[in-house]
């Protein structure tokens, strides 16, 4: 077992607007500081989890990762469920809550860690809070990830968020995102 | 499982009683103790205390209590939690420090015998004393008893 945030408050508050900014610009690469992540996460997801998770969101935990589950339970209290996930690959998203049209927020979060978010793939991404399209290049998404995700795009309002981390960096794509590969 | 269950709740419920400079002192006498490192806290925060009252026993909301609490990890990896009434951090981080330890089997018989024991001996006495304190002030009401008879 490892501590979680070194400085509890302070890191999660840093972290929550890191989050934030990631969400209101899409694929724009941010870094998160302070935690330390058990096996086999990454620094950025298991920050991630500090700062979003607490006992009231039911978390699905990738079985790959199970090693990692008693470190997450012991720091945030998180139950079993589907409303928020942790993957080391992107899982089916069709598995997770897309919402409701009268309550699209009940939809799920899922923070996925892959291998870079500097190199591999370019994807063009265009929506809201992109006054130009923007290219993020990303190793560790399936290959027909630009068809998945605009299905999930075009559900609208409904649909799913991605937090994407690789090592202690992070990128956020939200559901109103339009991804295709450049 | 039940039994380990039991036996922790002791030692744990004496930590949290124990009286901070004397678990210092007692844990210091163990020393060299092992290095730990703390996993969470020592942090302040409020319980809910209930209680139960009438003749079916419904739960009611007595009031908060202030709760501080900690959890460390050994080197030699064994976890150990502490919750305390009121905000002594140090007190919190010895007592999760001496749960871990009653759960490392070299060190569960020092412990137990050099700390544990001694402080449950001390707390018991205090019982008994206030307890002889309170009894001295009794009241009989036979006098009620044979007026009902």
């Amino acid at each position: 077992m490892t501590p979680g945030f070194a400085d509890p408050v302070a890191d999660a508050q840093a972290c929550f607007r890191t989050i934030l900014d990631a969400m209101a610009r899409p694929g724009r690469v941010q870094s998160v500081f302070g935690a330390t992540a058990p096996a086999p996460l990454c620094d950025a997801a298991a920050a991630v989890l500090l700062t979003l998770l607490d006992h009231e969101t039911p978390l699905w935990l990738d079985p790959e990762a199970e090693a990692a589950r008693p470190w997450i339970t012991f720091h945030t209290g998180a139950p079993k469920g589907t409303s928020f996930a942790m993957a080391l690959s992107l899982p089916d998203l069709n598995g997770f809550p897309a919402g409701s049209d009268e309550m699209p927020e009940t939809s799920a979060t899922i923070v996925v860690q892959v291998a870079s978010l500097t190199s591999g793939r370019p994807y063009r991404l265009e929506g809201p809070g992109l006054r130009e399209p923007a290219v993020v290049r990303i190793t560790g998404l399936p290959d027909d990830f630009a068809s998945i995700w605009q299905r999930n795009h075009a559900l609208f309002p409904r649909g799913i968020d991605l937090i994407l981390c690789a090592g202690n960096t992070l990128t956020a794509l939200p559901r109103g995102v339009s991804v295709e590969e450049a | 499982m039940d039994a380990l269950r039991s036996a922790r709740q002791r030692w744990m419920a004496v930590l949290a009683r124990a009286e901070s400079g004397l678990l210092r002192r007692l844990l210091d006498e163990r020393a060299p103790l092992p290095g730990y490192t703390v996993l969470r806290g020592p942090e302040g925060g409020l319980v809910m205390v209930r209680g139960r009252a009438g003749g079916g026993g419904a739960p009611f909301n007595l009031g908060e209590m202030t709760v501080t609490r900690c959890s460390v990890s050994t080197a030699t990896g064994f976890v150990g939690h502490a919750y305390i009434q009121g905000r002594d951090e140090a007190r919190a981080e010895l007592a999760a420090l001496a749960d871990a330890l009653m759960q490392d089997p070299s060190w569960i018989d020092a412990i137990e015998q050099y700390v544990i024991a001694p402080l449950e001996h001390l707390q018991a006495q205090h019982r008994a004393e206030r307890a002889g304190k309170a009894a001295a002030t009794k009241v009989r009401f036979f006098t009620m008893r044979t007026m009902r008879t």
